[in-house]
């Protein structure tokens, strides 16, 4: 009996013009499929708006009595709340139609039709779902951006624009890595809603600068579950105060992240035993 | 001779399950102190299946039948044992084992729910690397066998079961897959969407010469796709054969319909001693061995006058679900 694992052709390589493919059919099936709601988009943007508006009043309550916090004035810190608010928009126009539906999968055993597709499964399920109303918060996080850029008089030029788009790009990955472990711990744990529901509260708390914690939370945002990273340095790149190691420390712990939840997901696929049918 | 597309050779697997005492006493320890047990729920199994075979899974709820199928097209590591589909080890589910399998789940489903089914196929084909012209030829071609061209364009949430189960098969099937793996494919369909569902398979396997394997509560399932059944019983296999052989071997009686002139008659043949299975005025069912029929026949015949005479074969439902609770067949 021969048994063992043939290699014909395939060489593993991305190939990318299909990845490319199947991503702008999951885009054009996810907003066919919202669009079916016209309501609940509506619903979806006026609470996207009404959102950022509480957050700046918020803000402006904690700067009535003083210039600044932590070192930060109230200008700078709107940067923060636009950072926040351009992630807190992709978390809920990829992270949260896909992530959340990753406990669904493995409870309902509708993995296993993820599983058998000649597609990798990590990009399957973290990016086949998508809420446009999430867009509408991206563009309003911009728009704050190029407001504060305007009223804190910052010098754009592309060595700025390359620096400010690397380190929002590391703090997407690292929220979406984080994000991934922990719904790949459904794999043992079956229900883990309420672990993406404490990190989603730790990510409001992104919306303040770290400077205006006490030293012992900072360490505890820093280094076990890396708030700072997300909102903090992408805003000090903004303002010009990033200084070059934080930035790189930011891109490695992004890159790290990003292997553990990878190598965790493949690992923990081999546990899954699929719901009892 | 065709060649096995299917090896399995001391296969087991194991599930560690936790187990909870009633009440709130037995909630409470559940949740501090969980007792887990290792149950070997399939045991040492092997078998083979050829190229274009149509295999059938018999056995009881949690006999393993499922566990069996999801470990040959790769979705949970087997314990023990070896393995092999068409070559490959399928739980490594590399691209070109994946392109060569389906599964089709009766109680799960794959299709985008607010969108025609037209476009979950056209996503299929993609992550199947297909050609566009290719995967409109294949759509009209399955959509034609399954005669569900109408409803291609309508949104899947306004499907009846029956034409969603169709559209599961066709999105299963886009890629034209060797190895189909079908568990409970008519599960809650009406006497003719299941009808339709079979003759489909059963021209499928024709023209691809595909490989089926088929787990299936409902007996016709097993009798009109499947040549030959494998018997699961506790995770161990009690029979592998031909089905027909099958039902000779358990049931070796048939039922005689014996429908008397006269309730005298009637009435003298309970008496002769025969196993009566059911009495119905003039009309009388006995069951007889089947070595016995020619003599039990000339006896009746000899001693009465009667109307009419039927020879039946007991309902396979009944059989079937006899040897699914015994140890060996």
């Amino acid at each position: 009996m021969v048994y063992g694992n043939k290699k014909i052709y395939g060489n593993g390589i991305m190939n990318l013009k299909k990845y490319i493919k199947i991503y702008s059919l999951f885009l054009y099936t996810s907003v066919a499929s919202e669009l079916e709601y016209k309501t609940n988009i509506m619903i979806d943007f006026i609470t996207a708006i009404l959102s950022l508006i509480g957050s700046i009043f918020l803000l402006s309550i904690f700067f009535q009595n003083t210039d600044n916090i932590g070192g930060w004035k109230f200008e700078q810190a709107l940067i923060i709340q636009g950072i926040y608010t351009i992630l807190n928009g992709i978390t809920n126009t990829w992270f949260n139609p896909n992530l959340t539906e990753i406990v669904k999968h493995i409870r309902e055993g509708t993995l296993d039709f993820v599983l058998l597709k000649p597609v990798d499964s990590q990009f399957f399920i973290s990016l086949k779902k998508l809420a446009p109303s999430g867009f509408l918060e991206i563009v309003l996080g911009v728009t704050l951006l190029f407001y504060c850029i305007g009223i804190n008089q910052i010098n754009m030029n592309l060595g700025f624009y390359i620096l400010c788009f690397t380190t929002l790009f590391c703090s997407i990955v690292i929220l979406y890595s984080l994000w991934f472990l922990i719904s790949t711990t459904t794999i043992w744990f079956v229900k883990t809603w309420n672990a993406t529901e404490v990190l989603r509260s730790f990510l409001y708390i992104g919306r303040f600068p770290l400077n205006s914690f006490s030293f012992s939370l900072r360490i505890f945002f820093s280094i076990f579950i890396p708030i700072a990273f997300i909102t903090t340095i992408p805003s000090e790149v903004f303002l010009g105060l990033a200084k070059f190691w934080e930035i790189l420390l930011e891109v490695v712990v992004s890159g790290i992240f990003f292997i553990i939840s990878r190598r965790f997901w493949l690992f923990a696929l081999k546990y899954y035993t699929s719901a009892s049918s | 001779m065709k060649e096995n597309i299917i090896k399995v050779e001391n296969l087991s697997k194991s599930f560690d399950i936790s187990s909870k005492d009633p009440g709130l006493k037995g909630t409470i320890k559940h949740f501090f102190k969980r007792e887990t047990k290792n149950i070997k729920v399939i045991k040492n199994i092997t078998f083979n299946i050829k190229k274009g075979e149509i295999v059938g899974f018999l056995g009881a709820n949690g006999a393993g039948k499922t566990t069996i199928l999801k470990m040959l097209c790769g979705l949970i590591y087997p314990s023990e044992g070896k393995l092999a589909v068409a070559g490959y080890l399928p739980y490594k589910r590399k691209t070109n084992f994946l392109n060569n399998i389906t599964l089709i789940m009766g109680q799960k489903q794959q299709l985008i729910w607010d969108l025609p089914p037209i476009e979950s196929f056209y996503l299929n084909a993609a992550i199947y690397d297909l050609e566009k012209f290719e995967a409109k030829r294949r759509i009209r071609k399955l959509a034609e066998m399954l005669e569900i061209d109408k409803e291609l364009y309508i949104p899947v949430r306004k499907l009846s079961l029956g034409q969603r189960m169709k559209a599961e098969l066709l999105a299963a099937l886009i890629h034209k897959p060797n190895i189909l793996f079908l568990d409970e494919p008519t599960l809650g369909l009406d006497i003719n969407a299941q009808r339709n569902l079979r003759k489909f398979l059963q021209t499928y396997n024709k023209e691809t010469n595909a490989t089926i394997c088929l787990t299936s509560h409902y007996m016709k399932d097993i009798t009109s796709l499947c040549k030959r059944v494998i018997c699961i019983h506790k995770g161990c296999i009690t029979y592998d054969g031909k089905l027909e052989k099958l039902l000779k071997r358990i049931s070796p009686v048939k039922d005689l319909l014996i429908i008397c002139k006269t309730d005298k008659d009637a009435k003298e043949l309970c008496n002769l001693g025969f196993a009566i299975k059911n009495k119905n005025q003039k009309e009388i069912t006995i069951t007889i061995k089947n070595d016995a029929i020619n003599f039990t026949l000339k006896e009746i015949l000899n001693k009465f006058d009667i109307e009419d005479l039927y020879i039946n074969e007991p309902p396979i439902d009944e059989i079937i679900g006899n040897i699914l609770v015994k140890e060996k067949v």
